[in-house]
């Protein structure tokens, strides 16, 4: 087992993994039983409050706890496919949620028992997510909610999701919204698979006809969902950013192996430019690592929406060099089947799908000139774009 | 370990140290009004950092009586000076510091010693007579004849005779490291004619040197430690670039806040805001890579330097270009300070090769090799 080797290790974390270990043995407990464990003794998520599968330990030392249960041929809680529980709906809960709401929900979603999606985006409020439009109205003990929803991963195998609707219309947009829970198995909730230019369906949309929702599933006060909900979305830019990659780990290594593999493919006309790409695929990469280390320091810097702004731009470059250098090869496409896929591989499947799914990096997670926007006005302090609609109430607003 | 990617607590201090003096020594009016006169280069200031502050023997090891540092701190210095565009010969001295610790380690021993001492207190500075302009990869380099030839390391006594163009930080120095003919030999400056030429960078004067039978001391046979000398000039000449790149941002980001047209501050326009985002994150990217070419040793530096080199080249250049666009007119003067930048980021980018030069290096050291084999 590696040494935990941040300072503020506690001497004896070492210790309660190998023990931990030794009292589950990993090869003859069931996976389940194994992940509750874990979680039941503090070691799923350390940073996380005791109780709540955590000790209050420094992020910095989950990476060694994870392969420290990886060397010992520990089942994982398939972290990919929960991410938007994991990274979304788990903080929101833990900062938000009432301890009934906590208790209730963190250990099945770190298990993976249930799955999480999240209900934000419609057709009418993309980068304008504050002006969403699903209506969220009181009815006794339990709020009714009708609207639409989409971009939606994991909805069609989700238990829960985290949503965002409009409980009140007679105010500006940011007031009147309130964040809930909603039981993906509740009446009124319908799942359509939304199929994307790739030919697959990662994402669907989300109808929802008279949903009732009980007001204990409720997270933080009504009117307070947009506060709310930057918990949820900051949480997200970190979980893109993050994370150190070896040399050559993304899209420029698949161009960088056919250019090593395939002589035939050497157009001396892109050469400099394939360097260019690689050259900014380190920078990408040694940024991130320097992201890392400064959160593992607890420097957290705002690079953050750089990297995911610096990752869909290479990518996008990447693969387009990529089919250029393929010429005949570029011009064929590996399958249009509609797919349900569970997990999405950015630089897997063909040169075709890569060039096509990388289009999408510079939308999901914030536009990139979303993000170019946040940098400017946030890090660089500029002036804002001007916004005719903040103060006027909802309802009045031109749509 | 990523750790390297950060600053550490004593090279904050290193870099509040610099920055202290430029600030009241080097403000950009200063650095302007000298461009115009005889003396280029800021002796004053050059002895207040290197002797002062220790940054001329910084990278000296302490048994010689420098301050044992290592590129990483040298680096953060650069970062300050590119900032202030300041005239000092730090990377000349450093240049030819390193290439005296390279040969060193080659067996040039005492001589080199000696230099590296008197480099250490300040009593003089080095430079090394080579175009600025030699990549750590030349091929061919220099045509100064040597008598008596062959050189033998019995005799060190030689005559140089020849000329050298576009050396860098070489007017201000007491000593000349000067490769000739595939030798290395140490010349007093006051021993070669020097002529100042007229530069693209004004706050970085070149000089062209001509050799007339001048006596030379040889230091060591062979040209390895001269790669390895460029290799860590270009290393801090990245975070120079870095340095540069993000005092032409700050000052851009200042003025379009203030700079009203139609009724409203210009950074207000998509058009600059997202420039300049665009701008702050090739920056953030090159103080990551100029970090890690200022760490790595080995063959990992080589890689490292070539892809901060064109890298940071890149950025800086685009900073300072920029920074003249988004100021208007008014960064087109001669009084505003924008210039100084612009010419300093270009002539730096050229300097120790070229980002095309450096990505086609970078190509052989990764193995992405430019076209198909020829049978």
């Amino acid at each position: 087992m590696p040494p935990l080797t941040a300072p503020t290790a506690p001497h004896d974390l070492e210790n309660q993994i190998r023990g931990f270990l030794a009292a589950h043995d990993p090869h003859t407990t069931a996976r389940l039983d194994f992940l509750r464990a874990r979680f039941d003794a503090g070691l799923a998520w350390l940073h996380y409050p005791p109780g709540l599968g955590g000790q209050s330990l420094p992020r910095g030392l989950q990476p060694a706890a994870e392969r420290a249960f990886a060397e010992a041929g520990a089942p994982d809680n398939d972290p990919r496919r929960i991410g938007i529980g994991l990274g979304m709906a788990a903080p929101t809960i833990l900062a938000y949620g009432t301890d009934e709401q906590k208790q209730r929900w963190l250990r099945p979603l770190w298990c993976g028992e249930e799955v999480w999606c999240q209900l934000f985006s419609e057709p009418g409020a993309g980068s304008d997510l504050a002006a969403l439009a699903t209506r969220a109205v009181r009815d006794s003990g339990d709020w009714v909610v009708n609207g639409q929803k989409v971009w939606t991963s994991m909805a069609h195998e989700a238990r829960w999701a985290i949503l965002v609707a409009r409980t009140d219309p007679d105010v500006p947009k940011h007031q009147g919204l309130t964040y809930f829970v909603l039981d993906m198995t509740a009446p009124g909730v319908e799942v359509r698979p939304l199929r994307q230019l790739t030919g697959e369906a990662e994402f669907n949309e989300v109808f929802l006809t008279d949903v009732r929702i009980p007001d204990a599933h409720r997270l933080g006060a009504v009117g307070d969902g947009w506060r709310v909900a930057q918990t949820t979305l900051m949480n997200e830019r970190v979980a893109i950013g993050g994370g150190a990659t070896p040399r050559e780990g993304g899209m420029i290594g698949m161009l960088a192996e056919t250019w090593r593999t395939r002589p035939e493919v050497r157009d001396p006309a892109s050469h400099d430019r394939l360097m260019q790409l690689w050259v900014a695929g380190e920078a990408a990469r040694l940024t991130g690592q320097r992201l890392s280390a400064q959160l593992a320091a607890g420097q957290p810097g705002p690079e953050g929406s750089a990297a995911k702004y610096a990752f869909a731009t290479l990518n996008q470059q990447v693969s387009g060099l990529e089919l250029d250098l393929l010429g005949e090869e570029g011009l064929r496409y590996d399958d249009w089947t509609m797919r349900r896929p569970d997990t999405v591989d950015f630089v897997g499947r063909s040169p075709g799908y890569r060039y096509l799914r990388s289009k999408g990096n510079s939308i999901e997670g914030g536009t990139s000139e979303i993000l170019l926007n946040i940098i400017a006005e946030r890090v660089l302090g500029l002036p804002g774009e001007i916004r005719a609609d903040k103060d006027v109430p909802w309802k009045d607003l031109p749509r | 370990m990523s750790d390297e990617l950060l600053y550490s607590e004593p090279e904050e201090d290193l870099r509040a140290a610099v920055a202290d003096l430029l600030a009241t020594r080097a403000p950009w009016s200063a650095v302007l009004a000298r461009t115009g006169t005889s003396e280029p280069y800021d002796a004053d200031l050059w002895k207040a950092l290197g002797a002062g502050i220790g940054a001329a023997g910084l990278v000296v090891p302490e048994s010689l009586g420098g301050a044992g540092a290592s590129l990483r701190e040298a680096a953060v210095v650069a970062e300050e000076l590119g900032k202030a565009v300041a005239p000092v010969p730090f990377l000349g001295n450093l240049t030819a510091t390193a290439l005296l610790l390279a040969l060193r380690e080659s067996g040039a021993g005492d001589a080199a010693d000696e230099h590296l001492r008197r480099i250490a207190t300040g009593e003089q500075t080095a430079a090394v007579a080579i175009p600025f302009s030699t990549p750590p990869d030349w091929t061919t380099i220099g045509s100064l004849s040597v008598t008596p030839w062959p050189p033998s390391t019995e005799v060190h006594e030689a005559r140089l005779t020849g000329r050298v163009t576009s050396v860098a930080d070489a007017l201000p120095a007491d000593v000349l490291v000067v490769p000739a003919d595939g030798s290395i030999y140490v010349v007093p400056a006051s021993e070669a004619r020097r002529e100042p030429v007229t530069s693209l960078d004004m706050t970085r004067v070149l000089c062209d040197i001509e050799f007339d039978d001048t006596p030379a001391e040889l230091l060591t046979i062979g040209y390895e430690p001269l790669r390895l000398a460029l290799l860590a000039a270009a290393a801090v000449l990245a975070s120079e670039q870095l340095g540069l790149a993000e005092r032409c941002l700050d000052l851009t980001v200042e003025y379009v806040k203030t700079r009203r047209q139609f009724g409203r501050a210009v950074g207000s326009y998509q058009g600059l805001k997202h420039r300049l985002a665009q701008l702050w994150v090739q920056i953030a990217q090159a103080r990551a890579v100029a970090r890690h070419a200022a760490s790595a040793t080995g063959a990992e530096q080589a890689i490292a330097v070539a892809v901060a080199q064109a890298h940071c080249s890149t950025v800086a250049v685009q900073a300072a270009e920029e920074c003249v666009q988004m100021h208007g007119g008014i960064g087109f003067t001669w009084e505003h300070p924008a210039h100084l930048y612009l010419k300093r980021a270009k002539s730096a980018s050229l300097a120790l090769g070229g980002p095309s030069r450096h990505r086609r290096r970078l190509a052989e050291l990764v193995n992405l090799p430019p076209s198909a084999p020829t049978r």
